[in-house]
């Protein structure tokens, strides 16, 4: 049994509509992120989880129930906000209590618990503490303590670190995977970092104005990107987008009359459009005769460990083209100078030119293990 | 906290731009002000040929005066029943319209429209209705068997000033709470929900408490307005009356000043307001800014 079931669920706003028919289902204790740049309705979706935002249409389940008509205190589930959402006419301790002392329980009941998660939370010196006496990251850790305290069916938590300065956000990143982790209570978390996402999520959804694009594993979402904006959405820097079409046996040509042909998947039709995706951190210097792609190096970014080379697709002109390149930190490469590069094995990514969909007919069955190690750099970057 | 500093070229300049401000500070209340505070030392007779020199027998009589602990009294009611109704009505009215997603400018506008009537108009406007012979709301309470005649009946003529004197208040502390409400973090009300706090447990448990600073604030401004800037409402209503139940304090300075002509005790009365105003101004300073912020 799911703990929670989103059924195409849709909102509108008058006569827009927002949320274009999503369905998740999330199993019991999982971790679930859902991504997505500003206004793509992450945030309503969650709300909609809550009970602070009426679903226009579809059923949201929570343990098994429809919760659809249910007031946000009936769901069975706490909630962590952005701006933390503490009172701040309480100490530490009523606000982890308020929950429980409207739900009836006796005071020994009540600081038991409360003791309980302060422990866990390193909040037990504050109890006695006015939120506004408390840094940014006590706030944050109370927020999460009176979600904690009630013991929910499900944590919803928006952008609950966005408020951080960005050590601590990495700290207590880890805390609230570590915290999630160790409760084992399912959590449906939304952000639009995704560093945050991919180190959080069992799964992940990402949307984009109001679709859920894919929900998949971080893992599997970096592999094999659904459409072209989760493509550029996940990963840093983003995947390189060539306009291509298929010239047949000759492979792919670019827009600068080059083809090029990538092994490790199958090509389309002759004459279909397309576009060929390929992540900067893919590509790898090599010898004229075996290049696959040439690059006009316009800029360099020195990263430390990584270098970055900004540039052109060699002889294009109008403005399309743009190529990025992670190379070796210890790279030797100046504006100005030509690259040859290969795509990986295995790297390469093909989608439809009109809808951005993946051509997944195309992909041959083996997915990548070694990308594991590329995911790490990636996000650490 | 910072503020603006202006640099004058001139040193007569800022003098001269204070003085229409310090002129009119000092003639309608300084000058005044001292006359009241020299006057009530004296004692003069009715046709203001004699003046003597009394020390403090203004205020000794004043103080064992039923009468003046009648007013006393009846100003302490009619204090907390302005201040009571007003607050309570603008509260509700400004939850009102902070639940209100269309129109509530157009509310707002509208409920701030009383504050800008006169209080002597307000009177007599409530005077019309509440008037026992061609008033429309006895003729409704006589419907309901209540017989309302504020002429003859204390409880009604207290009950009519004090609605009087609420109405425009009202406006005044509803744009207070309206702003208040507004200042409220929405997800704060939204948290509460989540922790299963019902409509009315959100609002004695979270939302009062934080509009509380601007309730205290309201309360210390309406209590001086009730004391203070009633004149007109008791005067174009009741007149202090019946049988002296809605004679307040300031009323009462002026109907023992200018119509009993008894300027001594009317300026002892008047020095006593002083005092008190003075004290709930220290109050409002001191005390309320400084005790209740979050």
């Amino acid at each position: 049994m799911s703990a929670i079931a989103i059924r195409d669920v849709r909102k509108s706003y008058g006569k827009t509509e927002v949320i274009h028919g999503v369905n998740i289902d999330i199993a019991d204790g999982e971790f679930i992120v859902i991504v997505g740049p500003s206004g793509c309705g992450k945030s309503t979706l969650l709300r909609m989880v809550a009970g602070l935002e009426t679903i226009t249409e579809g059923t949201i389940e929570i343990g098994g129930r429809v919760v659809n008509r249910l007031e946000p205190g009936e769901r069975d589930i706490a909630m962590v906000f952005q701006n933390y959402a503490l009172y701040p006419h309480m100490s530490v301790f009523d606000n982890m209590a308020y929950g429980l002392k409207i739900a009836g329980l006796s005071k020994d009941d009540i600081r038991a618990r409360v003791d309980k998660a302060a422990t866990m939370l390193q909040l037990q010196p504050f109890l006695d503490r006015k939120p506004r006496q408390l840094s940014g990251g006590q706030r944050q850790r109370v927020a999460m303590g009176r979600a904690l305290v009630r013991d929910p069916a499900a944590f919803l938590l928006d952008e609950p670190l966005s408020n951080l300065d960005a050590k601590l956000r990495v700290q207590m990143r880890l805390e609230i995977k570590q915290l999630q982790q160790s409760v084992g209570t399912t959590a449906l978390y939304v952000t639009h970092d995704q560093v945050e996402a991919m180190t959080l999520a069992d799964r992940l959804v990402v949307m984009h104005d109001g679709v859920a694009e894919q929900i998949d594993t971080p893992m599997a979402v970096y592999a094999r990107p659904a459409t072209t904006f989760v493509a550029g959405f996940i990963g840093s820097p983003a995947m390189n987008m060539l306009p291509v079409e298929a010239a047949g046996n000759r492979g792919l040509m670019l827009a600068n009359g080059r083809t090029v042909k990538p092994r490790d998947i199958r090509l389309p039709e002759k004459g279909r459009k397309a576009i060929l995706g390929v992540r900067p951190e893919h590509m790898a210097p090599v010898s004229g005769p075996n290049a696959d792609l040439e690059l006009d190096v316009a800029a360099v970014e020195t990263l430390g460990a990584d270098t970055l080379a900004h540039g052109r697709l060699a002889g294009v002109e109008n403005g399309s083209g743009e190529l990025v390149v992670r190379l070796p930190g210890s790279t030797q490469v100046r504006p100005g100078d030509r690259l040859a590069l290969a795509i990986e094995l295995g790297m390469a990514h093909l989608f439809d030119a009109e809808s951005g969909a993946r051509l997944k007919e195309l992909d041959l069955p083996a997915v990548p293990a070694r990308a594991d190690k590329r995911l790490a750099e990636a996000v650490n970057a | 906290m910072q503020t603006k500093r202006t640099i004058f070229g001139n040193r007569v300049l800022p003098y001269a731009l204070l003085l229409p401000q310090l002129a009119i500070t000092c003639v309608f209340f300084l000058w005044p002000a001292g006359q009241a505070f020299r006057q009530s030392f004296l004692r003069e007779d009715a046709f203001g040929f004699k003046t003597r020199f009394v020390w403090f027998e203004n205020y000794e009589k004043l103080f064992a005066d039923p009468l003046y602990h009648n007013s006393l009294w009846v100003t302490v009611i009619f204090s907390l029943g302005v201040a009571f109704l007003s607050l309570a009505t603008a509260l509700i009215l400004a939850l009102a319209v902070d639940r209100t997603l269309r129109a509530a400018r157009t509310y707002t506008t509208l409920l701030v429209w009383p504050y800008a009537v006169a209080p002597a108009v307000a009177g007599i406007m409530w005077w019309f209705l509440f008037n026992p012979t061609i008033g429309i709301l006895p003729y409704v309470l006589e419907m309901l068997g209540y017989d309302w005649n504020h002429r003859s009946s204390s409880v009604d003529a207290m009950i009519l000033v004090i609605v009087a004197a609420s109405w425009k208040q009202i406006s005044y502390n509803f744009l207070f709470f309206v702003a208040g409400l507004a200042a409220i973090p929405h997800s704060l009300v939204e948290a509460a929900a989540i922790d299963g706090a019902g409509p009315m447990k959100r609002f004695f448990t979270i939302i009062f408490p934080l509009l509380s600073p601007t309730t205290f604030f309201l309360l210390v401004v309406n209590v001086v307005y009730a004391m203070f800037d009633t004149f007109a409402v008791i005067h174009a209503t009741t007149e202090g009356g019946p049988a002296q139940s809605t004679n307040i304090l300031v009323y009462k300075v002026f109907e023992d000043g200018f119509i009993g002509l008894n300027l001594g005790s009317s300026a002892a009365q008047s020095v006593v307001l002083m005092a008190i105003v003075i004290v709930l101004t220290v109050i409002q300073f001191r005390w309320i800014e400084r005790r209740v912020q979050y």
